[in-house]
């Protein structure tokens, strides 16, 4: 068996090696080795405490390679366009283990307390509710967040058997898991507290709407009886019920905080999971005492915290108007049919006819190229007209796509080098000297408005300055709004032209054109 | 309480740490970012496993540590291979 000291020092260890991971994430040429790097301290750490510790093996074996299984699958199969949904459910996964870890742990310390050991002290009990909350919250919230991106939750339309597998099942596992545990502890305000948050959660999980009458109301009682709830449990560490009470409350808030939010808000809800997901192991290191955790999780929270800054300033919009206010068009938003007088259709013909004498085009994707999976389309338009002598770039807003960083895997993906993946702050100030800047399935996040109009809904919002290229030529369905739900006056200007049609047909077609001119 | 005092001054530094190395990761990267961190906060397997294994403690207790040992490890697993996948996507250039 390993000293503990020395189980300590693999611990420090550990920690230096995750820092160096996250240090080496800030190159692509350096990060391949960070994320390694990671995976050899999170080895040294899980070695280390199998060693240290007086272990019986077979539920670990047994847990270790189920999560290997299904870990290994996912990661291997999901494909890049459904990146956000992915990360999504992960987060879920590290909320879930935190409750489960600070579970389990109140449960033995109880135990052993019952059996004469040392009483829990007071930093075990309050991290115990920090990480029953946060936990809970960021698993609930996560599966939300998944579910909204995989299209089964707070939809009208009809699902796909798998999504309605995913749906009804979860939904019953958490609703009769709350009633079976309930009614196993006895008829008691607990028990029938923990039914109701369990139901609770269950039939919001199944409503076909995002809100619903009273929403705000339960929200804030549910963050009230989360700190109620979380003092009784310092109180009376004994009483497990208590507890879970407490995991079922901050459950019902983490999907209510999260099922009205959508579409373009995606990304700062999923960062902010992120953060949440790191904040809670933090916590589960302060019951288990174990640095390791705490400084992991402290990194992780730091991460989330920062990328959910940056998207929320991507949006000119602070955190709480995110998660509570409303985005829509206003009485002020002007007629789309007005504002939208003056649109050109366009043809690829015509499109091709303004690529053959372009000299720089600048490629602006948004989530519709995500869609239609469009992204090796455009690499082999990108190719074709640098072959032609043109120079070809990408600009790339922050907030586009449903994840921070969404358009860059996906252009990745099809092997566009980095170094052509512009950044917001980095192509303004050369719009003026685009000839064709190519709009794919972006619609916000190249809207005037946000400069020109102080009173709509995305004002301030710093936005790529497509309308100052020379020539605009958008790819998009329809003139349908996007998520603000207001017109994109880009459209209808002298120099914008619309070529509609679905993101991958469309750039095909341009191809083909380019080819034939 | 000088256990949970040393324990909060290597939270708080650990915070200081993570803004100071991740304000210099570039947009570009921030998916693989979030994946490679979310496979970090799956750190919470060093407490699944002590809870999973112990000996002397009630059944209840065992489960749960199995159970949050599978979603530790998926997050671990899972987290850190498609880092990988996307990374070498980056790479390659």
């Amino acid at each position: 068996m390993l000293n503990q000291n020395i189980a300590n020092i693999a611990y420090v260890l550990a920690a230096i090696l995750f820092v160096f991971d996250l240090r080496w994430m800030s190159h692509p040429r350096t990060a391949v080795r960070g994320n390694r790097v990671g995976v050899l301290g999170m080895l040294i750490a899980i070695v280390a405490t199998l060693l240290s510790g007086n272990l019986e093996f077979h539920y670990i074996i047994i847990g270790v390679a189920i999560g290997s299984v299904i870990g290994a699958v996912a990661a291997m199969r999901v494909a890049m366009t459904a990146m956000p949904e992915m990360v999504g459910l992960f987060n879920g996964f590290g909320g879930g283990a935190s409750v489960m870890v600070a579970a389990a742990a109140l449960i033995a310390a109880m135990s052993s307390l019952a059996s004469g050991g040392n009483n829990a002290d007071m930093q075990m009990k309050v991290a115990t509710v920090a990480s029953g909350i946060i936990g809970s919250v960021t698993f609930f919230g996560s599966y939300v967040a998944f579910g909204k991106l995989a299209e089964f939750i707070a939809v009208k339309w009809k699902l796909h058997f798998w999504q309605k597998l995913i749906k009804y099942g979860f939904s019953l596992i958490v609703i009769a898991g709350g009633i079976w545990y309930g009614l196993s502890q006895g008829i008691s305000i607990l028990s029938v507290a923990l039914v109701i948050s369990a139901v609770l959660i269950g039939l919001i999980l199944l409503m076909r709407k995002d809100r619903f009458p009273g929403m705000n109301i339960v929200k804030g009682l549910c963050g009230v009886a989360v700190i109620i709830l979380g003092v009784l449990v310092v109180m009376n560490p004994e009483n497990t019920l208590l507890f879970w009470v407490l995991v079922g409350v901050g459950g019902v808030l983490g999907v209510i905080l999260t099922i009205s939010i959508g579409g373009a808000d995606m990304p700062v809800v999923i960062a902010l999971l992120n953060s949440y997901s790191g904040l809670a192991a933090t916590a589960t290191g302060f019951v288990i005492n174990n640095n390791v955790l705490i400084i992991a999780g402290s990194l992780v929270g730091a991460s989330g915290l920062i990328l959910t800054n940056i998207m929320c300033k991507a949006m000119n919009r602070s955190l709480a108007n995110v998660l509570f206010g409303v985005m829509g068009p206003t009485s002020e938003t002007p007629d789309a049919d007005e504002v939208y007088k003056t649109v050109k259709a366009t043809s690829a013909e015509e499109v091709a006819m303004l690529l053959d004498t372009a000299q720089r085009v600048v490629i602006v994707p948004g989530y519709g190229m995500a869609v239609s999976q469009a992204q090796h389309a455009v690499r082999d338009l990108a190719n074709l007209l640098e072959s032609k002598g043109a120079e070809v770039e990408y600009a790339i807003h922050p907030v586009a796509g449903r994840m921070p960083g969404h358009m860059n895997v996906l252009l990745a993906e099809a092997d566009i080098p980095y170094d052509k993946l512009k950044e917001m702050d980095a192509i303004n100030p050369s719009m003026a000297q685009v000839d064709v800047a190519i709009v794919l399935g972006a619609n916000d996040v190249v809207n005037p408005v946000a400069r020109t109009d102080p009173k709509s809904p995305i004002a301030g919002m710093p936005i790529i300055d497509v309308d100052k290229a020379k020539t605009a030529v958008i790819i998009k369905r329809s003139l349908s709004p996007g998520f603000a739900g207001i017109p994109n006056p880009l459209f209808a200007k002298e120099h914008s032209l619309m070529y509609f049609g679905d993101g991958k047909k469309a750039i095909q077609d341009l191809i083909t054109a380019v080819k034939e001119g | 309480m000088e256990i949970f005092v040393t324990a909060l001054t290597i939270f708080i530094l650990a915070i200081f740490v993570g803004f100071e190395v991740i304000t210099k990761v570039p947009p570009t990267l921030h998916t693989p970012l979030m994946s490679g961190s979310n496979a970090i906060s799956g750190i919470t397997i060093i407490g699944a496993l002590v809870l999973a294994g112990q000996i002397e403690s009630p059944q209840l207790s065992k489960i749960l540590g199995l159970a949050a040992v599978i979603f530790a490890t998926i997050n671990v697993v899972g987290g850190f291979l498609v880092t990988d996948r996307m990374l070498k996507m980056f790479k390659k250039k």
